[in-house]
C-alpha cells in the first residue's frame, strides 16, 4: 500500500540548539497505527508536527497525501477554546473549512455522541473532568473523518482508569473510518497496548534505536494486558528504550 | 457567628474612629475650619445632599463617558496594531511615554486646546486619556496571549486571518480586555477630577468644583462631606465594574 504519509531523511536543526531530529524515516500505511516511543526531547513530537505539515524539515523530504482538513491532531493538553461550549468547540474546524453553522453543529453533536459526551453538548471545558475534556479534544479531531490522525501524548495528564478507557474509545473510533495512526509517548505499555508497530527513538539527535510489530487484532480483544503477546511486546519495546537510553549494547 | 462578626468588623471599626474623632473636636475646640467634626461634616452632607449629588453625577457621567470613549479608541486602536508586528514596535515607546506622563502635567495645556469657553471638553479628554491606557495594554496583551497550540490547530485546519481574528485572539482576550475596563474605570474618576482641579472655575460644577470652592471659603465640613461623596462614589463604580466583570466571565468560561 501507498503511504499516507512518510518522513524521508529528515533533519531538523534549530539556531542554538543544533540537531533535534534525524535523519530520521518514517512511512505511515493506510490505517495502520504506529506509536513513536522516546525520552523527552527526543524529537518525537518535531516528527508529528512534520507530519502534520505545521513545520518544516531543514533536510530531507515529508510526503503528504491528505489534503487540508484531512489532517487532525490531538495536543497533550485537550486545547479546547475555554469560551466555547463542547458543540462548538468540535465543530471548528467544520465551519474554518467554511461549512454552515447548523450543519457543521450537528455533525459535532454525532462525534460528542460517538466519545460518549451527548450529555455534555452544552458545557464549557471549565466544566468538564480531564478525561471529558480530552474526549472532547479527540471528538474535534475526528469530525473530519481525517485520514491522518495525530496524537501528542494525550494521556500525559490523565490517571490510569481514564488512560485505559481513552485507549479502547481510540481503537473503537479508529476502526470506523480506520485513518492512520501517530501515537506519541513516553509509557512502553500504551505504546505496546495502542499500536501494531512500536518505533523507539534515541535522543540528540533524534533518530530511530528500534521497532517492534505487535501481531495481535484491533481492538484489542479482553485481558489483552495481561496477555503473552502483550508482555512481549512491551519487554522487546523496552529492550530498545533502554538500547536507546545507552543502558544495553 | 464568625461570620457576622467579620462583616461587622469594619463597620465597627469606623464608628469607633468616627466618636473618637467627635470626641476629640469637641474636648480639644479646635476650630471647625482645620478639622470638622464628624457631625458638622454630617449636618453639611443633610444641608447639600441635592447640590452634591447634582455634582456627583456631573463627574460620574463625564468619568462613564470617558470610559466608553476610551473602551472604543483602545480597542480599535489594540486591533489595528495587534495584526502588524513593525506597527507594534513604532508605536510602544510613545505609547509608554504618554502613559508615564501624569495627567496632572499635561492638563493645563488640554484645557487651552479645548478652549477656554468649553472646560467640560476639556475634562473628558483627560479622563479619556488616562481611561486609555489600561484598555488599550489589556487588549494588545490578550491578542497576543492566545494558546500556542490552539493557533496550531487553526494552521493546521487553514483558517483565514479574520477566522482567527474573530474565533481565537478576540475571545481570547476578552477576560484581559475586562480586567483593563475595571482598572479604566477608576482611572476615570481620577482623571476627571484632576481635570476639574485644573480647569477650575471655568463653568464645570463636578465635585472637585465643589472640594476647591468649600475649600477656598474655608468651609471644611462641606469639603469634607464632597470627599466622601467622591470616595463613596468611587467605591460604588469600582463595585459595580467588579461585579459586571465577574459576572461576564462566569457566563464567558461556564462557571
Amino acid at each position: 500500500m501507498s503511504p499516507v504519509a512518510s518522513l524521508i531523511a529528515v533533519e531538523v536543526a534549530y539556531p542554538g540548539r543544533g540537531t533535534v531530529l534525524g535523519p530520521f524515516d518514517l512511512a505511515l500505511t493506510e490505517g495502520e497505527i504506529v506509536a513513536l516511543v522516546g525520552s523527552s526531547g527526543c524529537g518525537k513530537s518535531t516528527a508529528l508536527r512534520l507530519l502534520a505539515g505545521l513545520e518544516q524539515p531543514t533536510a530531507g523530504t515529508v510526503t503528504r497525501t491528505p489534503e487540508r482538513g484531512q489532517t487532525a491532531v490531538v495536543f497533550q493538553a485537550p486545547t479546547l477554546m475555554p469560551w466555547a461550549d463542547a458543540r462548538t468547540n468540535v465543530a471548528l474546524p467544520l465551519e474554518l473549512a467554511g461549512m454552515a453553522k447548523a450543519k457543521a453543529h450537528d455533525q459535532a453533536q454525532e462525534a460528542l455522541k460517538a466519545v460518549g459526551l451527548e450529555h455534555a453538548i452544552g458545557s464549557k471545558p471549565a466544566q468538564l473532568s480531564g478525561g471529558m475534556a480530552m474526549r472532547v479534544s479527540l471528538a474535534r479531531a475526528l469530525v473530519t473523518r481525517p485520514r491522518l490522525l495525530l496524537l501528542d501524548e494525550p494521556f500525559a495528564a490523565l490517571d490510569e482508569i481514564t488512560r485505559r478507557n481513552l485507549a479502547d474509545d481510540i481503537h473503537r473510533l479508529w476502526d470506523q473510518t480506520r485513518p492512520a495512526v501517530v501515537f506519541v509517548t513516553h509509557n512502553v505499555e500504551e505504546a505496546a497496548y495502542m499500536a501494531q508497530r512500536v518505533v523507539v527513538m534515541s535522543a540528540n539527535p533524534g533518530k530511530i534505536a528500534g521497532q517492534t510489530i505487535i501481531d495481535a487484532p484491533l481492538p484489542r480483544p479482553l485481558g489483552f494486558r495481561t496477555s503473552e503477546v502483550f508482555r512481549n511486546a512491551a519487554e522487546d519495546v523496552s529492550h530498545d528504550l533502554a538500547k536507546a537510553m545507552g543502558h544495553v549494547q | 457567628m464568625s461570620r457576622t462578626l467579620e462583616t461587622l468588623a469594619p463597620i465597627l471599626l469606623v464608628a469607633v474612629l468616627l466618636g473618637l474623632w467627635e470626641a476629640a473636636c469637641r474636648l480639644t475646640g479646635v476650630p471647625a475650619y482645620f478639622l470638622p467634626a464628624p457631625s458638622a461634616v454630617a449636618a453639611a452632607m443633610a444641608q447639600d445632599w441635592a447640590l452634591l449629588l447634582g455634582s456627583a453625577w456631573k463627574t460620574l457621567s463625564t468619568a462613564l463617558l470617558a470610559l466608553a470613549f476610551a473602551s472604543l479608541t483602545a480597542c480599535s486602536l489594540a486591533l489595528i496594531i495587534s495584526t502588524n508586528r513593525l506597527l507594534e514596535k513604532a508605536v510602544q515607546p510613545l505609547a509608554v511615554a504618554l502613559q508615564v506622563t501624569p495627567v496632572v502635567a499635561i492638563a493645563p495645556q488640554v484645557v487651552i486646546w479645548a478652549g477656554l469657553a468649553h472646560p467640560d471638553r476639556a475634562i473628558i479628554s483627560l479622563a479619556v486619556i488616562v481611561a486609555f491606557f489600561p484598555i488599550f495594554s489589556g487588549a494588545l496583551t490578550g491578542l497576543k496571549s492566545t494558546d500556542p497550540d490552539l493557533e496550531r490547530l487553526f494552521d493546521l485546519y487553514g483558517a483565514t486571518r479574520w477566522q482567527r481574528l474573530l474565533r481565537l485572539r478576540i475571545p481570547s482576550a476578552t477576560p484581559f480586555v475586562l480586567e483593563g475596563h475595571k482598572v479604566a474605570g477608576g482611572l476615570a474618576v481620577i482623571g476627571a477630577v484632576v481635570a476639574e482641579f485644573v480647569a477650575g472655575s471655568g463653568g464645570s460644577q463636578g465635585l472637585a468644583w465643589r472640594i476647591l470652592e468649600s475649600s477656598n471659603r474655608l468651609q471644611t465640613a462641606k469639603t469634607f462631606a464632597a470627599v466622601i461623596v467622591l470616595s463613596l462614589m468611587g467605591a460604588l463604580l469600582h463595585a459595580v465594574l467588579q461585579a459586571s466583570e465577574q459576572a461576564i466571565l462566569r457566563r464567558f468560561r461556564g462557571r
